[in-house]
């Protein structure tokens, strides 16, 4: 944590956005975790997105569990809507805030612990109820804010900071979110905002659940020689499969990657998700195909990022409940309650 | 681009904006950190070192240090460095205890000093406390040159002059006051083991007008009008006063004659307002005092009846920029301007003149009757021959007066000690300091303060008016001034990079408020100047390159707009950012003392 707050004043080239703000109006409060934290950069990542995108800031609703990641909302997005909840409980109070105004923009930030261990249960329903937001989880492998446990995400053979190793089997959150529904599952790393950033992006635009599972190691407790989620492990065991660039206009035809190896994605605000193949066979639309590849993967030892798997026609919540266009929180009394007569047409038709 | 090598003394003091715009290269953040801690005296001394005239500056001094600022980028107004420095001067305590030892068994070395005005002066503080005896010769009746003489009390209190001055004649100077040298050629045969001429530019140009012989008596030269009132034998002007001229003497001349009971005064210049050469601030210090300044006026014709002026005819030009970027002033088709006068100051420049120096002595001047000099040592072709301030290149001011004299008493002294005068001077250098005192406790204040800049308090209008003696600027008092002081980012507290503890974790990227930090892909200087964080489009200021990092990367921070702030070091998990107190080491005389 840090005891000289943030100065207000900016560089006097920042560019503004189309709604004239800067990056900088994007920030929240300074962070008070540890020095050197990824979730840090994650955050920063987040900033950077909704900046970038001209998203209006206080449209979001960004809701969040327990634990270091989850106390990462309070340091971006100053002006938006904000619940802190209860440990591993994110989805539930995500869930209902998309239910009651679609429109606002959800931004799920939530942690290993959060979310593979006490919220295991609340993730794989949200993800399967297919909630439009952009859930992200810090992941660390660790529980930090006790000190150092191993947490259910820290990879089989891993060691602590003293050297002992885990002796369980690791949950993979992307395999499960490629198994259950999600209709765009990524995996990134917190030092590598150049891929983060543009994940970020896509993910808020896409329309549906868009899980980001990012690499975030903790510098305090698992960034030591046997942890496979320290900045130098994954930097060297990184495998980029699909880089994920969204163009906001109609993009221009460019020949800088092989042939087959890109691709474009229509969104449904008109812009264009880019996807560049770094193995021209990978199939980003095969969600049987994605989890067989992350898995073997795995079994090697490699942590493959990027863009792993997008439902190009996706399918989210409010269109399965067939929900009306307007947000429910909208619905005036006349709307809701069609009168009398209405309920006894109604049960006439029960007669 | 190479990685950057911070052991090059100028990289970091480049840093400090003001220390090198300042030709003295005064340590102004730290002794703006010893006003903020109230050491007054100590902040008085570290300037007296570096500059010689504290009191005098902080009154006087050009400023280069304040558009030089690093406020002025990331802000928009400097730190008011020159208002605290007076500050520093007005609140000393004694500082008898802390000037140099001046030893009375002399080194048998005996030096001339031509001139009594800052340059001199300066010379004579940095070679008596290594055993010279110093002659100084003035043919005014007291120390102090132009300062005396040119400046106007309302601006310059005499006491605060008096007090400089004798400071440095106090340490043992010989004083030949009244003495004016009509010939080196006789000074030489003394056989002193230097000479040092500090006469500055002392003649004011005239302009050869229609009308001009015939209206003599109306017309003065603004430096021997000014001086005339410094020295009390003009007490008064009367009726309408024209000031020609756009530079800082100008503005002397008219706040002058405003308070010596002119009926109108007006500044009337040739070119245009933007590129006057007078400060900003003398130029609204005049117009406050609301006397109008006519732009793009280049006068024509004295206009006289009878042997008395009546007035000047003025040209109407306007200004345009021509394709190579000057401004050019092509006339306005307007009829010709008439400006009623009865005085005219004639404010419009000044030269060098030393026609006491015979020109058979092995010293050459130029075609500007300016000495050929070497500009590191100030020697003239004749070795013995120094000369520094405004008599070396032409018309500066005070600051360049000090800058000088600490090069040329070296120079004399490595002459008289029969070295050489290049390649033994004392080297440049800069310390390095760690200001970290705890996790998150640092030997400054590192706090961003977003307050403006604080105007100085002034005197009551017509009381400035009435009394040429009265000071027109109370100065800042002390709460003022620790408020001032707060602005200061520290500049000279340097972000420090090493490599070999970064873990590429992104931390201080994301914290820097100011995006100066970039981890990126090496390229030559002007690619990579484009792909950082924010691209760095001022080529003045240095990038600061690291050495290749695990990644490949390497970080580059862009120095223009840091507010040393440190969060980058209060950030960084390993260390790898420390926030360092550089100590330029300016090369003076006293760097010799063991």
């Amino acid at each position: 944590m840090t005891f000289v707050a943030k100065p207000k004043v900016h560089h006097p080239n920042l560019p503004l956005n189309e709604l004239g703000l800067t990056r900088r109006d994007y920030e929240g409060s300074v962070s008070t975790l540890c020095a050197g934290c990824g979730h840090d950069s994650v955050s920063a990542a987040i900033v950077q997105a909704c900046a970038e995108l001209s998203l209006p800031p206080h449209r979001f609703a960004k809701v969040s569990g327990i634990g270091c990641s989850s106390k990462t909302p309070s340091y971006f997005l100053n002006k938006s809507h904000g619940f802190n909840s209860v440990h591993g409980r994110m989805p539930s109070v995500m869930t209902g805030a998309n239910l009651a105004n679609r429109e606002l923009l959800g931004i799920g930030v939530s942690g290993d612990g959060d979310s593979a261990s006490i919220g295991l249960g609340q993730f794989a329903h949200i993800v399967r109820r297919r909630i439009n937001m952009l859930y992200l989880v810090d992941n660390n492998g660790t529980y930090g804010l006790t000190k150092g446990q191993f947490s259910a995400t820290n990879d089989k053979g891993s060691t602590s900071k003293k050297g002992a190793p885990n002796l369980y089997e690791p949950i993979d959150l992307v395999s499960m979110a490629l198994q259950i529904g999600a209709t765009f599952v990524a995996r990134s790393f917190s030092g590598d905002k150049t891929q983060l950033v543009p994940l970020i992006k896509a993910a808020l635009k896409h329309k549906g659940m868009a899980f980001i599972d990012v690499i975030s190691p903790c510098v305090a407790f698992n960034n030591h020689n046997g942890s496979t989620k320290s900045y130098e492990f994954v930097r060297e065991h990184t495998q980029e499969l699909v880089n994920a660039d969204l163009i906001m206009t109609h993009p221009e035809v460019t020949v800088d990657y092989a042939e087959g190896s890109r691709e474009d994605v229509s969104m449904p605000d008109g812009s264009t998700l880019r996807l560049h193949k770094l193995d021209a066979d990978y199939d980003a639309h095969d969600r049987v195909g994605a989890l067989n590849y992350v898995q073997r993967s795995q079994e090697q030892g490699e942590v493959v990022t990027g863009l792993l798997y997008v439902d190009p026609d996706p399918v989210e919540c409010h269109d399965i409940m067939d929900t009306v266009d307007q947000p429910l929180n909208e619905l005036n009394e006349a709307q809701l309650c069609p009168g009398s007569a209405a309920l006894a047409d109604i049960n006439a038709s029960y007669r | 681009m190479q990685s950057t090598n911070v052991d090059d003394p100028n990289y970091f003091h480049k840093v400090v904006d003001c220390q090198w715009a300042c030709p003295a290269h005064t340590p102004v953040p730290e002794y703006i950190r010893l006003i903020a801690e109230e050491r007054y005296t100590e902040a008085y001394m570290l300037n007296w070192d570096s500059n010689v005239f504290p009191g005098v500056l902080g009154r006087t001094c050009d400023r280069p240090c304040e558009p030089a600022c690093r406020r002025v980028r990331t802000e928009e107004k400097p730190v008011a460095i020159c208002r605290l420095k007076r500050v520093a001067a007005d609140n000393k305590g004694d500082v008898s205890a802390y000037m140099p030892a001046v030893p009375t068994a002399k080194n048998g070395k005996r030096i001339a000093l031509i001139g009594a005005g800052p340059a001199s002066l300066a010379v004579a503080r940095d070679l008596l406390p290594f055993g010279y005896e110093v002659h100084l010769f003035e043919k005014d009746a007291k120390g102090g040159g132009f300062m005396r003489s040119q400046i106007p009390a309302f601006r310059l209190p005499e006491e605060v002059l008096d007090e400089e001055v004798e400071r440095i004649l106090d340490m043992g100077v010989v004083c030949h006051f009244g003495e004016e040298i009509g010939s080196m050629k006789t000074l030489m045969e003394q056989d002193f083991d230097a000479y040092f001429v500090g006469t500055g530019a002392p003649r004011g140009r005239d302009l050869e007008l229609l009308g001009r012989q015939e209206v003599d008596d109306y017309i003065h030269i603004g430096i021997d009008w000014l001086s005339s009132v410094a020295f009390g034998h003009i007490t008064e002007i009367s009726g309408k006063v024209i000031v020609m001229g756009g530079g800082n003497t100008a503005m002397d001349c008219c706040r002058t004659s405003l308070r010596l009971g002119a009926e109108s005064v007006k500044v009337v210049v040739r070119s245009a307002f933007e590129v006057m050469k007078a400060s900003e601030w003398e130029k609204e210090d005049a117009m406050r005092e609301g006397i109008p300044i006519i732009n793009n006026r280049p006068p024509k014709e004295f206009v006289h009846e009878n042997g008395k002026l009546k007035g000047v005819l003025f040209e109407c030009v306007e200004p345009v920029r021509g394709e190579d970027g000057r401004l050019r002033y092509e006339p306005t088709g307007e009829p010709d301007e008439f400006i009623e006068a009865d005085h005219v100051l004639m404010a419009i420049g000044q030269d060098n003149h030393c026609p006491w120096i015979e020109r058979d002595l092995g010293i050459e001047f130029d075609k500007w009757d300016c000495p050929v000099l070497d500009e590191v040592t100030l020697q003239s072709d004749n070795p013995k021959v120094f000369f520094g301030g405004d008599s070396a290149f032409g018309p500066e001011n005070i600051i360049w007066a000090s800058a000088h004299a600490h090069r040329a008493a070296i120079s004399i002294h490595l002459l008289c000690q029969g070295k050489d005068l290049k390649a033994d001077r004392p080297p440049e250098g800069v310390n390095l300091l760690s200001t970290k005192m705890g996790v998150h406790e640092w030997a400054y204040d590192a706090e961003h303060d977003a307050s403006a800049r604080n105007l100085v308090p002034l005197v009551e209008h017509t009381t400035a008016l009435t009394n040429i003696k009265v000071e027109v600027e109370l100065g800042f008092d002390e709460a003022l001034a620790a408020q001032e002081a707060q602005r200061c980012l520290n500049c000279d507290v340097q972000t420090v990079f090493a490599e070999k503890l970064c873990i590429e974790c992104d931390a201080c990227v994301d914290i820097c408020p100011m995006d100066c930090i970039s981890f990126v892909t090496n390229d030559e200087e002007p690619a990579l100047r484009q792909t950082l964080t924010a691209p760095a489009m001022n080529t003045e200021q240095a990038l600061y390159v690291s050495t290749d990092l695990p990644t490949g990367r390497v970080m580059v921070k862009d120095e223009d707009v840091c507010l040393h702030c440190g969060l980058c070091a209060e950030r960084c998990p390993t260390n790898a950012w420390d926030m360092q107190r550089s100590v330029v080491h300016v090369p003076q005389l006293g760097s010799f003392a063991s």
